[in-house]
């Protein structure tokens, strides 16, 4: 730059800017030299090389897609697989007049205004180029008679293309998930992991379960095919192709005919169970009530399935293992009797004389227990066996919230199970730090008491149950439960066992394992709270009852009383596992608004441990269940309502 | 009697530069003809874009530069605002927002600031330019990230690189140290291996896909690689008007635009690109003889950057087909199809041949 001077010569400025002019003019003639001298490579020198591939290029490269992974249950029963349908599609860039195009069709197949009406949105979502299906599910007699008529519609073909179907039905809709067509959320999530140009070719993705979790092992990688082409783009000759890889198997650990008569047992009532095999975290069965079918989803659903669904007062399209979210009530007494008994508090052979209700000192107010009067003495064990409220404020209040929540986060709760599914909410374990900062309110001594009975703000997913009541029978080794037992590599050839992981051990003694354990035998035992469940069981039952109040209904929603009385019933929740000395299975079943644990819920665990153990399947479900409900109930004790 | 009024008709018309231009043109028509699979419809719609176009150059190679350098200001002001009015409330197309509705007609305002950029930072440092000092290229540089930023946000990386080249240009020819231009060269590249390893996966491989498209031949790289091929196989004479199978079968998509220049060196191969190299390198060299004889210092900036910039546009366009840049949507300047771009070139060229005409009106 020239020095800074008040007055400039003009000249010496023009000066300078023509110098700049001729850096610049010769910036421009070194571009150009490049772009001349690429040229001179690519035309010249490497012309042949060119040439050929330029006459080999008269060849489009197709992408195949590959055949989506199967999803078997344990003993091979299929949940999800493909078959092929015949689709009629367009490529709108080779159609002159695409109206008069599709009225044409109209003679040969059938195209209804809906299919028309996805038409038209898939077409705004695609380039020109690509081809849009038009109608799906041609029947045969409708491809031939396209077949015979495909030289009048240049730029119309018949595809085949594998359609998913989940042959379960409702029974696998939140275990399986469902695919549906990639959307533009899916596409950019494709595009930022790399993988958008796999997925050439691909329409579906999967949207939800293990259709979701497992997309990248269940789709596959994408093959080619470098096909000639004429001048209509029509293929006429295959030169070459690489083979897709399809996707992997899914083998789960879920048996579907424990799933099936699991959902027999829950009739036609809402609610979740869980069942895991302590030992390794197999799950299953992974029930969700009420189910939908997922095959609604698979070409996209029609607005009036997706409306009912949707507003359905029943929910249908909740996760709730995963993601519904309930307090424990009295399922929660065995793990805080074990951060009891691991804190030194409440050993034997300390008991306590039950008035029926507990008072903080200093303070008049009674924390009722849910027996009037009371359940006389009782010591650890025993206040399991009887779910003693009266015990459970006290140790609550000794042992204080942050030891209380410090200890039972081993189990599991309030945080995520580390399941193989995606959405899993992580429940809530309450502590003063987390009310202060949500309500920004101080902790209150009584909260802790309610904590200690499983009430309060304490809430669980049916999943973290299970898992929490699997690490109790397996000691307090925690296994991360997985759906997933073997990935199979080449559509069933190789398989690779996924080996059992764990994730925490909790440090407990014996001697104090011992003690829950027994008190939850006698649970399903003459005098416990869940004694019709065990009767005539040829295993011993480990067991725990709870009941969940409701906190109440949504104001302003138009269904009768009897429904309003429904739904305002507590929800029962049951956990057990059996058999009690060498646990099998672990489980966890929560009927919503089914009142009692023990008669609502129970009833489904045993059938559930019962085709698990013994191989025994229940009666056929046309026997009405309120009789059998009832004749259970006549045979037990006054129900606990704590 | 005609003949004065046709003289006077065209007396702000800079001859050579016109005579080339119109030659160019008709070029394009040809390559358009062949490139939309023989498409009339096509071919006529872009005769009218032409036409238009050559009355919006003689339009502009009739207003005197002084009454530019008024509206610089001005121009730039509605600019700003109508990006952020496209930012807030642009229609969406393809992915971006660039259009604004007004209600009779959608107006792309990237458009506008094309010219109304280069005229505000020539009109700035002409108003500095007794006093020019270091400060002042950081205005001028703020001035042009903010329709630059803007237009990066739409997202429309190609606009915003021109843009970005013809307000670069003008800080240059005003002087920009040659010092500080070598330094943030280095430290841009010195840069790089820092960023490098702070990358996501995904971001990685998009630039490497950026750089070498065959790591991802269905994807981003499948343009590059079948324009190559196109480029390669006409050879030194080109396999003949109409008849490049790259071009006639559908390998090379948006072959009427962005990529129309892989259909030309198809089909006139190594010498129709020299001479198509030749042509522009007419058109820039005369841009730079009228920006050397300008007499004000914002005639001559702008001159300087527009002529650059329609270089800018012609080099970034021909290395990306050809394979030795990376793909931004750049379209060959006078020669892809589309109206609104040839009309933003030909202002610039109206306004290059208004500089050279009206100069000589002052001085004799």
């Amino acid at each position: 730059m020239p020095p800074n001077s008040e007055l400039r010569n003009p000249l010496r400025e023009q000066h300078y800017f023509k110098l700049r002019l001729v850096a610049a003019g010769l910036v421009v003639l070194v571009c150009f030299g490049i772009l001349a001298a690429r040229f001179f490579y690519l035309q010249w020198v490497r012309y042949e090389h060119y040439q050929t591939l330029a006459e080999n290029n008269r060849i489009s490269l197709v992408p195949i897609v590959p055949n989506r992974g199967l999803i078997l249950d344990r003993n091979g029963v299929v949940l999800a697989h493909n078959f092929f349908v015949y689709t009629l599609e367009i490529t709108p860039s080779r159609v002159k007049n695409l109206e008069e195009t599709i009225n044409a069709l109209k003679e040969l197949v059938e195209v209804s205004p809906s299919d028309l009406k996805r038409f038209k949105r898939l077409r705004d979502e695609s380039h020109n180029f690509e081809s849009v299906p038009l109608r799906s599910h041609l029947s045969d007699e409708e491809a031939a008679r396209f077949a015979v008529n495909r030289y009048r519609f240049p730029g119309v073909e018949i595809r085949s293309r594998l359609f998913r179907h989940y042959p379960q039905g409702t029974s696998s809709s939140h275990l399986v998930g469902y695919i549906g067509r990639i959307n533009d959320a899916d596409q950019n999530g494709l595009e930022k992991s790399g993988d958008l140009s796999n997925y050439k070719g691909t329409d579906h993705i999967g949207k939800a379960g293990l259709e979701q979790y497992y997309e990248h092992q269940l789709h596959g990688v994408t093959g080619f095919q470098q096909v000639e082409v004429d001048a209509d783009g029509h293929a006429v000759r295959v030169l070459s192709s690489t083979a897709p890889v399809p996707g992997d198997n899914l083998v789960l650990s879920i048996d579907s005919k424990l799933q099936t008569i699991a959902e027999q047992a829950f009739g036609e009532r809402r609610g979740a169970m869980v069942a895991l095999d302590p030992a390794s975290g197999e799950v299953l069965a992974y029930v969700s009530r009420p189910g939908f079918d997922p095959n609604l989803f698979v070409d996209g659903i029609d607005p009036e399935n997706w409306k009912a669904l949707n507003e359905s007062l029943d929910k249908p399209l909740i996760n709730r293992p995963l993601r519904g979210t309930y307090p424990p009530g009295s399922t929660f007494k065995p793990f805080v009797a074990m951060a009891g008994l691991a804190a030194g508090e409440r050993e034997p052979p300390f008991s306590i004389s039950d008035p029926g209700f507990y008072m903080l000192p200093g303070s008049s107010h009674q924390y009722r227990d849910w027996k009037p009067g009371g359940h006389g003495r009782v010591d650890i064990q025993h206040a399991i066996t009887v779910s003693c409220d009266t015990f459970f404020y006290g140790l609550a209040r000794d042992l204080g919230i942050e030891r209380l929540a410090g200890f039972v986060s081993h189990f599991g709760f309030g945080k995520k199970t580390g399941i193989d599914m995606d959405g899993e909410l992580s429940g809530l374990l309450p502590t003063p730090q987390w009310k202060s900062k949500r309500w920004k309110q101080p902790w209150y001594p009584g909260e802790t008491l309610i904590t200690g009975i499983g009430q309060g703000y304490t809430l669980v997913t049916p999943m973290q149950l299970a898992q929490a009541t699997a690490v109790l029978a397996n000691n307090g080794v925690a296994m991360k439960p997985r759906l997933v037992s073997t990935i199979q590599k080449d559509m069933g050839g190789t398989g690779q066992p996924i080996e059992p992981q764990t994730l925490d051990r909790v440090q407990l003694k014996p001697e104090h394992v011992e003690l829950v354990k027994q008190g939850m035998m006698d649970v399903t035992r003459p005098g416990g709270t869940a004694a019709s469940v065990g009767a005539g069981a040829p295993y011993d039952i480990a067991a725990k009852t709870g009941t969940a109040q409701v906190v109440g209904i949504k104001q302003g929603q138009k269904y009768n009383e009897h429904a309003i009385d429904e739904r305002h019933r507590d929800h029962a929740l049951f956990i057990a596992y059996a058999p009690a000395e060498a646990p099998r299975i672990a489980l966890a079943v929560i009927v919503e608004n089914g009142g009692h644990g023990g008669s609502a819920a129970g009833p489904i665990a045993r059938q559930v441990m019962d085709y698990y153990l013994l191989g025994k399947e229940p009666p056929p479900p046309d026997i009405p269940k309120a009789a059998a409900s009832e004749a259970a109930q006549t045979q037990t004790e006054p129900e606990p309502h704590d | 009697m005609i003949s004065l009024s046709l003289k006077r008709l065209t007396v702000h018309f800079d001859q050579f530069l016109l005579v080339v231009l119109t030659l160019t043109l008709l070029v394009a028509l040809f390559i358009l003809y062949s490139a939309s699979g023989q498409s009339m419809e096509r071919m006529t719609a872009q005769a009218v874009n032409i036409l238009v176009a050559l009355a919006v150059l003689w339009v502009f190679a009739n207003i005197p530069p002084h009454h530019l350098q008024r509206a610089a200001l001005p121009l730039y002001v509605l600019g700003i605002l109508l990006l952020v009015g496209v930012l807030l409330f642009g229609d969406v197309s393809k992915g971006a927002r660039r259009w604004l509705n007004l209600g009779v007609m959608r107006i792309q305002p990237s458009e506008l600031m094309k010219i109304a950029t280069p005229m505000m930072l020539a009109w700035y440092f002409a108003k500095r330019e007794a006093t020019l000092r270091f400060s002042d290229h950081i205005v001028g540089a703020l001035m042009l990230a903010l329709p630059v930023g803007l237009i990066v946000k739409q997202p429309d990386l190609g606009t915003a690189l021109l843009i970005g080249a013809s307000g670069f240009y003008v800080l240059f020819l005003a002087g920009l140290s040659w010092r500080l231009l070598v330094g943030l060269s280095v430290a841009a590249g010195a840069m790089i291996p820092l960023v490098w390893p702070l990358l996501h996966d995904y971001q990685r491989r998009r630039v490497e896909i950026l750089f070498d498209p065959s790591q991802d031949p269905l994807g981003a790289g499948y343009h590059t690689i079948q324009a190559t091929i196109a480029l390669g196989s006409g050879g030194l004479a080109g396999k003949g008007w109409l008849n490049g199978t790259q071009s006639q079968l559908d390998f090379l998509p948006e072959r009427h635009t962005d990529f129309i220049f892989a259909v030309f060196g198809e089909e006139f191969g190594l010498v129709g690109n020299l001479l198509l190299l030749l042509l522009f390198s007419s058109i820039i060299a005369r841009g730079l003889v009228i920006a050397a004889n300008a007499q004000t210092m914002f005639t001559r900036l702008l001159a300087g950057s527009i002529t650059l910039t329609f270089f800018t546009y012609a080099f970034v366009n021909m290395g990306m087909v050809s394979g030795i840049l990376p793909v931004v949507g750049v379209p060959l300047p006078l020669i892809s199809y589309g109206g609104t771009s040839l009309v933003t070139l030909m202002i610039g060229f109206g306004i290059l041949m208004s500089i050279q005409t009206h100069k000589k009106l002052v001085t004799s």
